[in-house]
């Protein structure tokens, strides 16, 4: 029963938020609605037992990648407002619904449900995050390292892209370029 | 009313449309990329579920490699972002037409 009660309740909020976030013109609006959308979301992984998961989209979603939205909206002129020219709105509508629900169709069509057995079935008496630990560093580890690499990958990347003269080495330099850098970098400062 | 998983993935099926409607028809680069969040956070949905109805812990594994994946697309696109508003002082997806740099 609260179990009902929750998921309607929760699955209209995401649904809300979410059409915010897809329809709004202004983009602060847009990150407001998707961070209380994310906190919703994870609603759902707590009332399915995945706590873990749950902690970690709150952590991730609302802390991580909203503050870097947020930095980034910094660097953009947000206050001025896209045309967006949609020409047929009931098209586009029409559309995604169909590519989700045939998504859908196409991923769970061969799974007839009836003859799945669990791959790694979820021990008793265990709690989720211990459960997630046990799997993540036995049969998941290669995964996880490359998703380790990949997330270093994307910070050096941002880093470098993000950044100011990236382009010069100081390593690759001798002493006096250096030095005429920093003497250009003081008549900067003073003029 | 017990509630299933067909209502989990029906509830995710919604999501990813609206996410879906979303990469359509903005043409704001950092919506789309708030598009992008939805759609993933859709599947995550699913995955979970799944992950419950069937008692295997697959779904939640899978669920973490896609916030990972997300955690990267958003630092990468970011910064591209940045440098292409530098470069043109437009977010606009029309302006991308050329792949000229």
């Amino acid at each position: 029963m609260f179990e009902a009660i929750a998921f309607y309740l929760f699955a209209f909020l995401t649904i809300a938020m979410f059409y915010i976030t897809v329809t709004t013109s202004q983009a602060l609006y847009a990150l407001t609605a998707l961070a209380a959308g994310m906190i919703f979301i994870s609603a759902f992984f707590f009332i399915l037992g995945a706590d873990f998961l749950g902690a970690v989209q709150i952590v991730v979603y609302s802390g991580a990648v909203m503050a870097l939205y947020a930095f980034g909206m910094m660097f953009f002129d947000t206050t001025r407002e896209l045309k967006e020219k949609n020409g047929n709105k009931l098209l586009v509508t029409g559309l995604a619904t169909v590519a989700a629900v045939l998504i859908v169709v196409i991923f769970a069509a061969p799974i007839v449900g009836d003859n799945i057995t669990a791959l790694y079935p979820m021990t008793e008496g265990a709690g989720n995050t211990q459960e997630i630990g046990i799997v993540l560093f036995t049969k998941y580890l290669v995964p996880f390292e490359l998703a380790a690499v990949m997330l270093l990958v994307a910070m050096v990347s941002g880093i470098v892209l993000a950044g100011k003269k990236m382009d010069l080495s100081l390593t690759l330099m001798s002493d006096a370029e250096i030095r005429d850098m920093k003497k250009e970098k003081k008549k900067k400062v003073l003029s | 009313m017990e509630i299933g998983l067909n209502h989990y993935l029906v509830l995710s099926t919604i999501l990813f449309s609206i996410g879906l409607v979303g990469v359509m028809r903005r043409k704001n680069l950092l919506m789309l990329f708030f598009a992008t969040e939805i759609l993933l956070n859709s599947v995550n949905i699913a995955f979970a579920a799944i992950s419950h109805y069937y008692g295997d812990l697959t779904g939640q594994m899978f669920a973490f490699f896609v916030i990972a994946i997300a955690a990267s697309e958003v630092a990468v696109g970011l910064g591209l972002l940045v440098v292409w508003h530098k470069r043109h002082n437009a977010i606009d997806l029309d302006l991308m037409s050329t792949m000229k740099g």
